[in-house]
């Protein structure tokens, strides 16, 4: 299959990029600066990211939508107000993690955001999960944007006015040339941000005059740095079908609401390992040093036993140090135990901490 | 002092006497990115051509450093593992890796002119 190109390819090559191959797509991993100084720049001041390679599900209905959503999600549905986000993922029956994905509830109906990645193939689950009652477009028009970082608010209000009254995790739309683009603020590097889904003809331009205001394309490198600091996870890395939410230490995004009904794919496993506990758990893991413990690093014990493995591991560039995530044996998940990463042959020391790495500083608003 | 030479692994070797300093080039930083993490052979160890004497990492990825001749490492450069960010602004003078004193001298003659390692690197990474 010949790779994709996104709707900013030119303005990619504009300025400078190195391109890589991710999920069928030619995205590009950094431009002219580099990974820290692009790092840096999203966190001091503003960063564009090119996530149009994203999948942008619209799913199309009523009541009865949402109580269908409600037995393949672990959401609260029915009380997710208009233009309200949730973060969630889609499950399969043992509750391992298919995707991981954000909710929007739209006039219409709901807009999810998909991995690249997978995209495909959850449409294709959700098609049948829903019985292809309802009317479903995996937008292939749309492009979407993330601005992120503390002068985002204030660049893009400059040129979609009205954006920085929006709360954090809502959106609504807006105009630009006369096109309707929705924009929620959110994102994925513990920046306040906004994401913008736009029409392909219209997105060159927008990024384009944002850039004149001050803010600069960001590669996927940078992306990847700022959300391991951020503590979040990245899909087919710390989130795969062998892993549950619950292990995932996501319990925070399932609805007690929904639990309490237990009826919902993977609702079962869910609840057992709630009640029971789980074997391994997520945990963040702050190396000693200098030393970068990458994914598949093997973590032992104080006793010299295997008790887990590195999932995302990477330099830092705002904590300016190493920075991991993985998974632990349960007991070992305690804040502050000393564990051991095993790279090129030798152990390091390395403590299990708490995430995120580096303070978030989201817009939070009275909903 | 005679003239640097290059190895196939992008690294530069500078010959004083049967002392050879050693380190990366400008060539390799760029591929590599952002250099955050660099390992150094230990003073007073034996290292042999071609063999691994180090590691960088970039925000990306690892790499292995090799030596390009054989010898004994008589000094290390602490600097560069302190603040790895110095090998991408100074790679082939002041951010070097570490020094041999040689074993072998014939080994340099295996070993490229800058002329030659411009050619491959342009070659390579084309």
């Amino acid at each position: 299959m010949e790779t994709k190109k996104t709707s900013l390819y030119q303005l990619h090559q504009d300025c400078n990029a190195k391109f890589v191959e991710f999920a069928g797509y030619q995205m590009p991993i950094q431009y002219s600066e580099g990974i820290v100084e692009e790092h840096k720049f999203t966190r001091n001041h503003s960063g564009i990211f090119d996530v149009s390679h994203m999948g942008q599900l619209f799913i199309y209905g009523g009541d009865e939508l949402i109580g269908d959503l409600e037995k393949i999600f672990p959401l609260d549905l029915k009380n997710l107000k208009l233009n309200h986000s949730k973060y969630s993922f889609l499950m399969d029956k043992d509750a391992g993690i298919q995707d991981d994905l954000i909710i929007t509830k739209i006039d219409e109906g709901f807009l999810i955001i998909l991995n690249a990645a997978c995209k495909d193939n959850d449409f294709k689950i959700l098609k049948e999960l829903l019985n292809e009652k309802y009317k479903m477009v995996l937008d292939e028009n749309r492009s979407l944007i993330a601005i992120q970082g503390p002068k985002s608010s204030q660049i893009l209000n400059d040129i979609v006015d009205g954006v920085k009254d929006l709360n954090f995790m809502s959106g609504d739309w807006f105009t630009f040339e006369n096109q309707k683009v929705y924009i929620t603020r959110s994102g994925y590097t513990g920046e306040d941000g906004f994401e913008i889904s736009i029409v392909n003809d219209f997105v060159d331009k927008l990024t384009r005059e944002l850039i004149n205001k001050g803010s600069k394309l960001i590669g996927l490198g940078a992306r990847d740095t700022l959300r391991l600091e951020a503590g979040l996870c990245l899909y087919g890395h710390d989130l795969d079908k062998d892993k549950t939410p619950v292990e995932a230490n996501l319990k925070w995004a399932i609805s007690k609401e929904r639990i309490s009904k237990g009826d919902f794919i993977g609702s079962d496993i869910i609840i057992k390992q709630l009640n029971d506990g789980v074997s391994k758990i997520r945990v963040g893991i702050k190396p000693e040093g200098r030393i970068i413990a990458r994914e598949k690093t093997k973590i032992f014990n104080q006793s010299d036993v295997h008790i887990g493995e590195i999932t995302s591991g990477t330099f830092g560039p705002s904590v300016n140090g190493p920075v991991a995530m993985g998974y632990v044996e349960n007991e070992f998940s305690k804040k502050n135990t000393k564990v051991f990463l095993e790279v090129r042959g030798k152990k390091h020391p390395a403590s299990i901490c708490s995430l995120p790495f580096y303070k978030k500083s989201y817009v939070k608003g009275v909903n | 002092m005679s003239e640097v030479k290059y190895s196939k692994e992008h690294e530069w070797i500078k010959l004083d006497g049967d002392v050879a300093t050693i380190g990366i080039t400008k060539h390799a930083t760029e591929m590599l990115g952002d250099i955050v993490f660099a390992e150094l052979p230990e003073k007073g160890s034996n290292v042999d051509k071609d063999g691994t004497a180090g590691v960088v990492e970039s925000t990306k990825a690892a790499s292995d450093v090799y030596t390009p001749v054989s010898g004994e490492v008589v000094d290390i450069n602490q600097a560069i593992v302190d603040d790895p960010s110095k090998i991408n602004q100074d790679p082939e003078d002041s951010a070097w890796f570490f020094k041999l004193k040689i074993k072998d001298p014939s080994e340099m003659d295996t070993l490229m002119n800058k002329d030659d390692y411009d050619k491959f690197a342009k070659e390579t990474s084309a």
